[in-house]
């Protein structure tokens, strides 16, 4: 039995975790649930000794325990799977070597015995149920068969509590129904598997108890029978939050952006969408929903496989960005850092990008007109720096996501995608981001705003898609709507009664 | 505390300034032990030394403002040479299609080169590498697996090469205008011309949008894959350019003659990031970065400093350059 209590983690300026007290029996199935930022993964990271210290105290059958590190977990029996599989995999070495890392890296022998490692991987597999060749390449594994490598790898370790975390995001039906089949399976060997999801369906079908988290506190834990999807939901949001949101009442004119049935790379499957000028569309979904997809599918990144983009009645279904800009659409990417802008460059370099041409002599630039522009939309978006010759990095994470978007600003887009806008960035420029999509509406542009933070998109939006496993599971207006009933349908909530 | 403050002061100062002290240094040094130094012939007989070099040495330039690289360089300016001197003296051509078709040829490289890192996603360094064994390969096969020249002996007991190198060719070599020798101006012209390009047109600031974040530049609506492919298309025609300077000042054609140029361009192009703390390829940098090692070789060679120990001095000055510009990095 493991027993985590009074756990608190701080980090700068967030108080992650308070006070949390999180109990699990063996061999038993239990999912932690709670809206992005409840503190789940957090809570989970503690167990598996991913960050150096915590305060409260860990007991493994009563027998209190530190963890401080992976291999402290990994000594007390307690594994961790990531979504991010392939951090945790050498993708060029065999399914036997990958299983066997710990005992090779170990081992006291020169020389390796490779018949052995062989020999033993194949019997985890086996044990598992699972029909892979331990001697293919990693990299050559699908997504599901990676995570059954990393549960091997556990199995191997003789690991008696295994935490998965968001394990079944990415995989198709099949795959995450094969998934099931071994959690039933290491659970009968007494292995308790604690399981992270947003998807409630998958977790009142395999899990025995349920805890909910909720703003870094636990809610309470639940035996599932004694919960309804709908009860779940409403232990996570807790109260309503109140409505902070600046709502510019834009009307909404003829369509700018219609979306036909819309395919492609990332499972998105049939999208069906429609933005009208003035107007801002939620995307609301939860991660993995395939909200990103879409988003970067619009934007011409990404391979459109079937059907059409039309913006202001003209086909304009874009191959590249490059496409996707030309015709008048812009896009704040989800990974600022990775996506969205150059953090070694200066503030006028990153916002004058998109526009460059607007401010050239022929091919030359006019440095004259350059920084003139970017002094002026630096004021204009309120980006808080020393100056327009500052690097980007050395601005706040608010402040570099107020470059993101100011880039485009100075553009003649007419559609606007914001993907995940305000992630990671502090309540004050959260409110002056939401200020500027406003003064987009005004001006007549259509916004797309994709989100997971529900609240968000209720304050924020005129009306919403909830999407599930990359399509439109709902359309809904946001004045009509509440955060259970976005919760419900994007957690797959819908898909059963209709 | 305030020793500390010191210390880091003054290492950005000499992250910014490290390169020119030390060839500021360096000539100081050179000139009041040497007397003849600092004479004009000298002086331009650095310049001259290094115009190669340097030539190659922006190529890669080019390359690594997109955060690539491009091995075959030296190969391409081999190539090139032996491709004009093939043209004059064995098939007898003037000198207007030997200056041109090089130059075509190097281009035509590039694309190939941006061909494989692009679509068929190899890692730059192994297609240029490739590369540069392919190009090694054909010229050699191409030259009949000898050096071209006035007069040689062709192959097969045909006689003597019917064509000679022609004069307008080796101007470019061995001419000079107003007592600077004409590769000197072609270094300089071109290294003005790549400074131009990189930093007062949008096409360069591209290029190192490219190579500071791929994803985002991609994402600001810049055709990446078309600003790759002029990338490697400018340092293969620069190679070239290269290649028919060093053709022409030796009055001959051999692929080999390129190679050894490859690692002493890499090394200006590197030492070109530590200049005046720019901290990322340039045009400005990598003319000086050739000149540095042009400056410390000579003024060694005539101190009597044995020239087959010239490679330490190249390594020392590299690594020193490399070590400011990363360790400013790594902060």
């Amino acid at each position: 039995m493991l027993k985590m209590k009074g756990i608190t983690k701080t980090f700068p300026g967030v108080k992650a975790l308070e006070n949390v007290d999180f109990e699990v029996g063996s061999g038993e199935v239990h999912a932690l649930i709670g809206a992005n930022g409840a503190g789940k993964s957090t809570l989970m990271k503690v167990l598996a000794g991913a960050y150096g210290g915590y305060e409260g105290d860990i007991f493994i059958n009563n027998r209190k325990v530190t963890i401080n590190n992976p291999i402290d977990a990994k000594h007390n029996g307690i594994v961790i799977v990531y979504q991010e599989v392939d951090t945790a995999l050498v993708p060029h070495l065999t399914v036997a070597e990958n299983i066997m890392m710990d005992y090779i890296i170990q081992q006291k022998n020169v020389f390796m015995n490779w018949k052995k490692i062989r020999r033993f991987a194949k019997q985890e597999i086996e044990a598992l149920g699972l029909d892979i060749n331990v001697n293919r390449l990693v990299s050559g594994l699908s997504l599901s068969e990676k995570q059954m490598v990393l549960i091997g790898r556990a199995f191997f370790h003789k690991a008696k509590y295994l935490i998965l975390d968001e394990p079944t995001a990415p995989l198709s039906v099949e795959e995450t129904e094969k998934l099931f089949e071994i959690v039933r399976k290491i659970k009968n060997e007494g292995i308790s598997v604690i399981f992270i999801s947003h998807r409630l369906d998958e977790i009142f079908k395999i899990c025995e108890k349920i805890t909910v988290l909720k703003d870094g506190k636990n809610v309470g834990t639940f035996n599932t029978e004694d919960l309804t999807i709908d009860q779940a939901v409403e232990k996570m949001l807790g109260r309503k939050l109140e409505n902070t949101y600046p709502k510019v009442e834009a009307v909404a004119g003829d369509t700018l952006l219609e979306v036909r049935d819309l395919s492609g790379t990332g499972g998105v499957k049939n999208v069906n969408i429609k933005v009208r000028a003035g107007e801002i569309i939620g995307l609301a979904g939860l991660v993995g929903g395939g909200k990103t997809e879409l988003c970067k599918l619009l934007f011409g990144e990404g391979k459109i496989t079937d059907g059409k983009i039309i913006l202001e009645g003209k086909n304009t279904t874009p191959k590249t960005p490059t496409d996707a800009v030309e015709n008048g659409l812009a896009l704040v990417p989800e990974e600022r850092r990775k996506e969205g802008i150059f953090v070694n460059e200066t503030v006028e370099t990153n916002i004058t990008l998109p526009t460059l041409k607007s401010y050239c002599r022929g091919i030359f630039m006019n440095k004259g007109k350059i920084k003139k522009v970017s002094c002026e939309n630096i004021k204009k978006v309120g980006i808080k720096t020393p100056g327009e010759k500052e690097l980007v990095r050395n601005l706040s994470g608010g402040n570099q996501q107020k470059v993101a978007i100011g880039k485009w600003l100075l553009s003649v887009a007419k559609v606007f995608i914001f993907d995940e806008a305000t992630k990671g960035v502090d309540v004050g420029s959260k409110a002056e981001i939401y200020e500027l999509i406003g003064g987009l509406v005004k001006q007549g542009k259509g916004v797309i705003y994709a989100s997971c933070e529900f609240s968000e998109i209720l304050g924020l939006t005129d009306r919403v898609y909830v999407m599930y496993n990359g399509t439109i599971a709902k359309e809904l207006i946001t004045k009509e709507t509440t955060e259970e009933e976005l919760l419900y349908y994007s957690a797959g909530g819908g898909l059963n009664g209709e | 505390m305030g020793s500390n403050g010191k210390k880091f002061d003054l290492f950005n100062f000499l992250y910014k300034y490290g390169t020119i002290i030390v060839i500021l240094a360096a000539v100081l040094f050179f000139s009041l032990t040497l007397e003849n130094f600092m004479n004009f012939s000298n002086i331009t007989n650095i310049f001259r030394s290094v115009s190669i070099v340097a030539l190659i040495g922006l190529a890669i330039t080019m390359s690594l403002t997109i955060s690539g690289f491009d091995l075959s360089v030296g190969a391409i300016a081999g190539f090139a040479s032996v491709i004009a001197a093939k043209f004059m003296v064995v098939w007898e051509m003037g000198p207007i299609p030997a200056i041109i078709v090089p130059l075509l040829v190097g281009i035509l490289i590039g694309c190939v080169n941006a061909f494989f890192i692009i679509k068929m996603n190899i890692a730059d360094m192994l297609t240029t590498l490739s590369m540069m064994f392919l190009l090694t390969g054909i010229s050699i096969t191409f030259q009949n697996g000898s050096a071209i020249y006035n007069f040689m002996p062709l192959p097969n007991l045909g006689g003597i090469a019917p064509g000679t190198m022609s004069k307008a060719f080796l101007y470019i070599g061995q001419g000079k205008i107003l007592n600077i020798p004409v590769p000197v101006i072609i270094m300089l012209v071109v290294a003005i011309l790549a400074h131009l390009f990189l930093n007062q047109t949008k096409y360069g600031r591209y290029l190192y949008m490219i190579g500071s974040n791929e994803e985002a530049a991609k994402l600001s609506g810049i055709p990446i894959n078309r600003y790759k492919l002029i990338a490697y298309m400018m340092s293969g025609f620069i190679a070239a350019l290269g290649g028919l300077v060093l053709g022409a000042r030796l009055g001959s054609g051999e692929v080999n003659a390129g190679a050894p140029y490859l690692m002493d361009a890499v090394a200006a192009a590197y030492i070109g990031f530590s200049v005046f703390g720019i901290g990322k390829p340039n045009a400005f940098g990598t003319l000086i970065g050739a000149l540095l090692m042009g400056v410390l070789l000579n003024g060694l060679i005539m101190m009597d400093f044995p020239y087959y120990s010239q490679d330490i001095v190249k390594g020392i000055v590299l690594v020193l350059a490399l070590s400011l510009t990363y360790y400013k990095r790594k902060e």
